[in-house]
């Protein structure tokens, strides 16, 4: 018999090589990541889906998963108490992101001190430094996290605050939610910076949707060097893949990058789009074609 | 001066499109494409820089290893997980919070500028252009947002401009709050489908938020005549004009592919819809 400590480690290996955490991204919005999220969701078994475009989260538009539980998701910002404050400003110099602002006192007046928790990335800097030790972290709600199923598939989404800029730390408070024992699919935030970043980092494998336009091209270049930086593995799906020449074909053979799917413009597809319904549900010839997909990325990675 | 930005909420909803075909109608202007991380603007209004500048959006965490006693205290207090096992700094996860350098006893770790990404200014056939391009994994797109529109700002009050013309970025997050702040007019330009509905309300919240006059374009309108209704609806709820309905046809892509200005390259009824929006942009704003 083997050692229990053997037996999970097998265990633990047997998930892990089963089951990926798959980001879909695309550089340009409105090519179809959502689509292609959701419609690949739909077409695997024991999934997870997460919807990491917290600025404009709409992947349950198409899902309809049901929510059992909304979180708030928090941050830390620096609370200062005035009674222990010497208004020394060392906490003001330390701060990178000018979210504390100290006005000393003079002989006839008070030092005034202000904060802007909007700024604010939750360092910690300015609690460590303070000699006084008057400055304490409290929390400042920055969006939700929804929770829920739909049928056997599991969902978590996030959902910004109007007014706040911290996505990143949203989107990792989502990418906690990741299950492991599930293929795990990550509906990304369209461009390149931060909050893309955060979304696609550790992920197993990226899906990057493009179109044969030159604005799909460029914005596919420019996510492909991400990806290189970042040494993730990825694959391209080419969506509306007719609406006119071969270009993003040939920039992906010349870069020896796996074409994963083409879908071709479809009207009826994109009707179906408009009222929220994904078109695996009325076209299921394509969940073959996702489920394929899939066993191509099995294979890239294995 | 009047600074008018095209914004959508969605992406993809046409915002490019729109801006190339207002940057060709508008008179003496200064155009500016705030979607730094995936610039597109440039493909059509082919600009020949100027200038370029270097952007140094913070700064970045750099380790002298030399001087390195592998304490792992930078690791221990960096909340960003910018350092891995063998205390080695993951520049892409760095904020730059410079908290390590404080905590680190033997002082091995340095702050330095981080270059995130490039500005130019250029010259078009249309006026001039403004524009930008974030390094790979760069973060700070905020930051050169604000950048690029105060040198846009700069440029158009010495050359007497009537208009600044912004391309917007998806999303309202940070590089959108930078695109908003002294905007005079806001544009969005949505889709008759439940995302860009959807998007479009995060947008309208956005835009009250900050107290910004807003008019709207329902683009691909006759893709679902029902959401058209339901965005209307919508828009004169929240006292906005519904300014324009573009239809669905093939000549916007065929625009793209040709790299022009819808505007320029056909005189069809799209492009006459897009005259009656400048028009309606231009007259009572």
């Amino acid at each position: 018999m083997l050692p229990i400590f053997c037996i999970n480690k097998i265990l633990i290996n047997d998930n892990n090589m089963n089951n990926y955490v798959i980001s879909i991204a695309s550089g340009k919005g409105g090519t179809g990541k959502t689509t292609v999220a959701v419609n690949f969701a739909l077409s695997l078994n024991n999934v997870q889906f997460l919807d990491c475009d917290v600025e404009e989260p709409n992947a349950n538009l198409f899902l309809n998963a049901a929510i059992s539980k909304t979180i708030d998701a928090l941050i830390s910002v620096p609370k200062i108490d005035e009674n222990l404050c010497n208004y020394c400003g060392k906490c003001q110099e330390v701060c990178q992101y000018k979210s504390l602002a100290i006005i000393p006192s003079s002989n006839n007046s008070k030092g005034i001190v202000l904060t802007f928790p909007h700024l604010c990335h939750s360092c910690g800097a300015c609690v460590y430094i303070c000699p006084k030790t008057a400055i304490e972290e409290v929390d400042k709600k920055i969006g939700e996290i929804e929770i829920g199923n739909r049928g056997d598939i599991l969902f978590a989404s996030g959902k910004l605050s109007i007014g706040e800029i911290m996505s990143p730390y949203l989107i990792k408070q989502v990418k906690k939610n990741i299950n492991k024992s599930r293929n795990v699919i990550i509906d990304a935030p369209p461009g390149t910076s931060c909050p893309v970043i955060e979304t696609v980092k550790h992920t197993d494998f990226c899906v990057l949707v493009t179109e044969p336009t030159p604005f799909g091209l460029n914005d596919l270049i420019l996510a492909v060097d991400v990806l290189k930086k970042l040494k993730i593995p990825f694959g391209v799906v080419i969506n509306r893949s007719d609406i006119w020449n071969n270009m993003i074909n040939m920039y992906c053979n010349e870069e020896n990058i796996p074409i994963l799917m083409e879908i071709p413009f479809d009207m009826g597809i994109a009707r179906l789009y408009s009222n929220g319904i994904p078109f695996v549900e009325k076209m299921p010839h394509y969940k073959q074609e996702f489920i394929r997909m899939f066993e191509q990325i099995k294979r890239i990675l294995e | 001066m009047k600074q008018i930005l095209i914004i959508s909420g969605k992406g993809g909803t046409g915002k490019t499109m729109l801006t190339a075909s207002l940057a060709s109608l508008a008179k003496n202007k200064v155009m500016v494409d705030c979607d730094v991380d995936a610039a597109d603007l440039y493909i059509l209004l082919k600009p020949k820089i100027i200038e370029r500048f270097d952007f140094i959006g913070g700064k970045k965490a750099t380790k002298d290893e030399k001087k390195c006693v592998k304490c792992g205290k930078c690791k221990q207090f960096c909340r960003f997980n910018s350092f891995d096992d063998n205390l080695r700094i993951d520049s892409t996860a760095c904020e730059g919070c410079g908290f390590c350098k404080i905590v680190c006893p033997v002082d091995a770790i340095k702050m330095v500028d981080n270059i995130s990404g490039q500005y130019f200014v250029s010259d078009t056939k249309y006026g001039d252009f403004v524009h930008a391009k974030l390094g790979i994994a760069e973060e700070n797109s905020g930051k050169l947002v604000a950048k690029i529109r105060d040198v846009a700002k700069k440029i158009a009050i010495e050359k007497n401009a009537d208009y600044i013309i912004i391309d917007g970025t998806p999303g309202i997050g940070c590089p959108v709050m930078a695109s908003l702040a002294g905007i005079d007019l806001a544009v969005i330009i949505t889709e008759p489908t439940v995302s860009g509905i959807h998007d479009m309300q995060r947008v309208i919240e956005l835009i009250k938020h900050f107290k910004i006059t807003a008019k709207v374009v329902i683009n691909k309108f006759d893709l679902n005549l029902e959401n058209c209704e339901k965005i209307k609806l919508l828009c004169s709820e929240n006292n906005i004009e519904t300014i324009g309905l573009i239809p669905f046809d093939s000549i916007v892509s065929k625009s793209i592919v040709n790299c022009m200005p819808l505007v320029e390259y056909s005189d069809g009824k799209i492009s006459q819809e897009i005259k009656n929006i400048w028009n309606k942009i231009n007259c009572k704003n």
